[in-house]
């Protein structure tokens, strides 16, 4: 552990403004464009979003891995009350791994192929506690097992081929566990698995929140994830949170109409849908080419001049929920009835 | 239903994909990916074969297109049996069965523009008169929801949800009566995959096209079938409509399949049936029933004997699952083995 | 593992024959009477024939081919005809002159290779960069001749420059001909070892590039582990797989690019003696030359694969 423990702090995490660009000779792709959100001691956050939303880079931006042409422009990143950006190298270091650990999508490519399951686990606990080759074994041995994998002691010395998806997605929960994080960020950790096996690992990971009292970042596009483990959830699109509210709020009342339109465009495995699927028209717009008013306004049914013309702010309302969208404002030049919960239904 | 026409009627279909080893790279064993397998596909509607990776739903699809040339059974398209034909007799019926991939872009020529991309498969069917291909072009756009006005772009210059409707025109260019589906809206954002399959269904409605529909997502398989296989390990376990098969299971791993997946209802109860471990190897599969390595209620007999697809009391016509035990787990009677 | 090895070396006997066959055959494919090349032209008849006798040339192809291979088996690769002296003699006087050469080529190919290879991939896009790529791309585009001589008049010679200028003047550091000392070996070897070195290097480059890129790279580094770590345990032993086959190839084609290197610098090795003998039309020298090193390459090849299989235990499935 580094550093003296900041006990004053409720958030494990907290988002202020961040901003990671990427740079091509000319053109600044703004992937993460003033996101702010928090994250409550021992709470699992969701968020939400498809691809080109900046889920991604914003989970990658909290650890510092933004490579080159990507920067970190502005903003501050809070853990326990610390900003890591002003972190230096080395202490960001000591950070990975031990205080915010990290699985990803691809269990198949995220582990390393010439290394034995054992060495992965051990590097961690041998650069963070210090600990000599046979203890760290040992200890690789009881992740093993804290994973739900079976005969650890034979896995130990596997290599990554001969494990299964859902075998090494539970090596990676160990390895990003071994060190007793206070912060696990998973970025989609089940998106390339099985149903089944799906349904393991996400237990598995509720089970381990509980026991080991960690915040858990949640990178996902599965509303059906979002709604079985976590207690809020950011939903994101273009680089912006459009909405962040507690779990609940956010299935029975959803207010975005971005987010009215994700929910009712997917459909249910629970649940019938007659005639056609609501669809949100259009597509994600580029970067280069992104609307200057809300970033949503070219595909949303409600838009109005207002909207296509100036971004609105994340507000924040008495409960503590935040939206970003005209309706809910004063400003509102549209309908003043208008409900978000009936959008066409088109092919186009 | 049964009063339909059949299009599409499977027959002991088994596919398996030799592996080689041993001393001198000789045939070791089998991937036995799908084996012995049958069902009917009627004309105008929607088949579903759902499963997890490695159950051989894909290899089911490319099979019926002799993509891979199956190892054994029958696969009979409009009463004639397409693998005993020679390849300029199978030319011929390959302009009724088309297939949409999940990556459209791994199945296009990067390099050909959109209107050559669609000519090509019709001058390969000459299934349209020279003169006429270019307004067909046109009017496929327009009828996958793309402008004709980028009839001359490159696939690249296309987003994802795009080119899979290129991949759709492209299949419809020659105007099949089967389109075979693997995967063909897994890899779009949600929001556009919602576009995309309304856009399939309307289609479906115009053209009055047969679906065999290869997905893993079951919410889509609910929205857009008639009728669903349920496929583990290289067989099936259930077959039913779809209101069967989401409100009157009967086999476990239906029932496990459908608990394990995330419900966006906060209020619905959930009865989770955790299954344990892994899927087997396809090489060594099981013996019996394959699912009993992981059924809660496996007993003896489902280790030793292959359990056959049949109809019971309380199943509606043409539903039919392979579990020995079905009955009883119905009834109650036959509780899971508690061994967690 | 044992497995494989074995399996891999019975591999190469089909191998072996082809190459047997092919050296045989060399003495057949010459124009003309192989008996009467020998003798050389205006040779008496009653020489040729003596010849003919001598080499077997009378039985049939199938019973010469047959006593050519059983007593190349036994180390009996004919007697030269310019120096009379047993053929495995002359090369194995030579043998280890062009494995040291090669060996030591290698070395610093895959020394200088590796090391130029990452440092460019580290600061991909940066003029360090840039320049190492010209550099690399300079050492595969010049003729190793040419490099030797260059090197010969440079450092050997030396060059007369004007007096202000520091550094290259009376640079005659090494010996330009001949093989044994330190002096003697560091020409060639670097002649022979650059157009490797620069292959290596990009190989390495791109190799490292890819690795640098994937899913496993991130999460070592979302582990916290340092930089230098990342790039040569995590990186590098990944990156290695494919440049050890490009190593492979490479030392095979050392063995060819060190008839050039060793006429250049007056090495008496194998390519030394290939080429003298071919001027010489001594042919059994000529076929066991070949002989030899193409054994050479095939058990370079075996170690390759071999060392591949280590590092990629992924291939180890069936």
């Amino acid at each position: 552990m580094t550093g003296a423990p900041n006990p004053s702090y409720d958030n494990i995490l907290e988002i202020k403004n961040l901003q990671t660009s990427f740079f091509t000779k000319d053109l600044e792709v703004k992937a993460v464009d003033g996101v702010s959100f928090n994250i409550p001691k021992g709470k699992v956050l969701g968020v939400v979003g498809e691809s080109g939303s900046g889920k991604s880079i914003t989970s990658l931006s909290i650890l510092r891995l933004i490579e080159e042409p990507g920067k970190i422009k502005g903003g501050e990143i809070l853990f326990k009350g610390e900003n890591l950006l002003d972190k230096s190298e080395a202490q960001m270091r000591k950070i990975r791994g031990n205080e915010i650990s990290m699985i990803f999508q691809e269990p198949m490519t995220s582990l390393n192929p010439t290394f034995t399951v054992g060495q992965q686990i051990s590097e961690s606990f041998r650069i963070h506690e210090g600990l000599g080759k046979k203890e760290a074994k040992k200890k690789s041995i009881e992740m093993l097992k804290l994973v739900g994998i079976p005969s650890p002691e034979k896995r130990i010395n596997q290599y990554p081929f001969e494990l299964s998806g859902g075998m090494r997605q539970r090596v990676m929960i160990a390895i990003a566990l071994a060190c007793n994080p206070d912060l696990l960020i998973a970025d989609e950790p089940t998106t390339a698995l099985d149903v089944t096996i799906q349904a393991q690992i996400l237990d598995l990971m509720k089970e381990l929140q509980e026991k080991l009292d960690m915040g858990i970042l949640l990178i996902t596009h599965d509303l059906g994830v979002v709604a079985e483990t976590c207690d809020y959830v950011a939903v994101m699109y273009c680089g912006k949170v459009v909405e962040f509210t507690d779990k609940k709020t956010l299935f029975t009342e959803p207010k975005h109409p971005y987010t009215v339109g994700l929910m009712q465009s997917v459909p249910q495995h629970d649940q019938d849908v007659d005639g056609d699927l609501a669809v949100i028209r259009g597509s994600v717009p580029s970067p280069a080419d992104m609307p200057q008013g809300c970033r949503f306004a070219p595909r949303c049914p409600f838009a109005t001049d207002l909207c296509r013309n100036k971004l609105p702010d994340l507000e924040t309302d008495e409960e503590g929920n935040q939206i970003r969208c005209w309706i809910y404002s004063d400003e509102w030049d549209g309908d003043p009835e208008v409900n978000v919960h009936e959008q066409s239904k088109s092919t186009s | 239903m049964n009063n339909q026409k059949v299009l599409l009627k499977v027959d002991d279909l088994k596919q398996y994909f030799p592996i080689k080893g041993g001393f001198f790279g000789r045939t070791v064993n089998h991937v036995k990916a799908v084996d012995d397998i049958s069902f009917e596909v009627y004309e105008g509607e929607t088949l579903s074969i759902v499963g997890e990776s490695g159950c051989g739903k894909s290899t089911t699809g490319r099979a019926v297109l002799r993509l891979d040339e199956p190892t054994d059974g029958k696969v009979e398209f409009d009463g004639t049996n397409i693998l005993e034909l020679n390849k300029k007799e199978m030319n011929k019926f390959r302009k009724d069965m088309q297939i949409i991939f999940q990556d459209p872009y791994a199945s296009i020529n990067p390099r050909h523009t959109v209107r050559q991309i669609l000519t090509e498969a019709m001058e390969i069917q000459n299934a349209v008169p020279k003169h006429e291909r270019n307004d067909r072009v046109k009017e496929l756009m327009e009828t996958v929801g793309l402008g004709a006005h980028q009839i001359d772009r490159h696939p690249h210059e296309f987003s994802g949800g795009q080119r899979q409707r290129i991949g759709i025109a492209r299949a419809l260019s020659v105007d099949p009566k089967l389109i075979i589906a693997d995967e063909a809206v897994s890899a779009l954002d949600v929001s556009i995959q919602a576009q995309v399959i309304n856009l399939l269904k309307k289609l479906q409605r115009e053209f009055k096209l047969t679906y065999l529909f290869i997905s893993h997502d079951l919410g889509v398989v609910r929205h857009i079938s008639d009728r669903i296989i349920v496929m583990y390990l290289g067989k099936v376990v259930e077959i039913a409509d779809k209101k069967s098969l989401f409100t009157n299971n009967m086999h476990p791993y239906t029932k496990a399949l459908l608990s394990a997946i995330p419900s966006t209802d906060l209020e619905a109860k959930k009865e989770r049936i955790t299954l344990k471990g892994d899927v087997p190897s396809p090489i060594d599969p099981p013996e019996g029933c394959r699912f009993h390595t992981r059924c809660p209620f496996a007993t003896d007999i489902c280790r030793t004997k292959v359990p056959e697809l049949r109809n019971t009391e309380g199943m509606k016509d043409g539903h039919r699952a392979a579990c020995h035990h079905m009955e009883a787990i119905r009834s109650g009677e036959h509780q899971p083995t508690v061994n967690a | 593992m044992i497995q494989f090895i074995i399996r891999r070396i019975l591999q190469t006997i089909p191998v072996l024959i082809g190459v047997s066959i092919l050296v045989f055959s060399m003495m057949h494919l010459v124009p003309g009477d192989p008996a009467q090349v020998i003798a050389g032209e205006g040779a008496p008849q009653e020489q040729i024939e003596n010849i003919r006798e001598r080499l077997g040339l009378n039985d049939p192809l199938p019973t010469q081919y047959l006593n050519y291979v059983t007593s190349a088996v036994q180390g009996d690769l004919g007697t030269s005809m310019r120096s009379g002296r047993d053929v495995s003699a002359e090369i194995g006087a030579r043998f280890w002159v062009t494995v040291e050469l090669a060996i030591y080529s290698t070395i610093l190919a895959v020394f200088l290779g590796l090391i130029a290879g990452i440092i460019s991939a580290t600061r991909k896009y940066t003029a360090i960069d840039t320049t190492i790529m010209i550099v690399a791309l300079f050492g595969l585009s010049m003729p190793n001749f040419w490099l030797g001589l260059m090197l010969i008049q440079w450092f050997a010679i030396g060059i007369d420059l004007p007096s202000w200028v520091p550094f290259f003047n009376n640079t005659a550091w090494f010996s330009p001909s001949g093989w044994g000392s330190f002096s003697q070996i560091v020409l060639p070897v670097i002649t022979l070892g650059t157009g490797s070195a620069a292959i290596i290097a990009r190989m390495t480059r791109s190799s490292m590039l890819d690795v640098i890129g994937s899913d496993y790279i991130r999460t070592a580094r979302a582990k916290g582990v340092k930089e230098q770590i990342v790039i040569y345990r995590h990186a590098l032993k990944n990156a290695l797989i494919p440049i050890v086959t490009v190593v492979g190839l490479q030392f095979g084609g050392l063995l060819g690019g060190a008839v050039l290197t060793e006429s250049v610098f007056a090495v008496n090795g194998m390519g030394k003696l290939i080429i003298d003998s071919i001027q010489a039309r001594d042919f059994p020298v000529v076929q066991g030359t070949v002989l030899v090193a193409s054994l050479l390459f095939i058990l370079v090849n075996l170690i390759v694969d071999v060392a591949y299989r280590f590092l990629n235990k992924r291939i180890d499935l069936d």
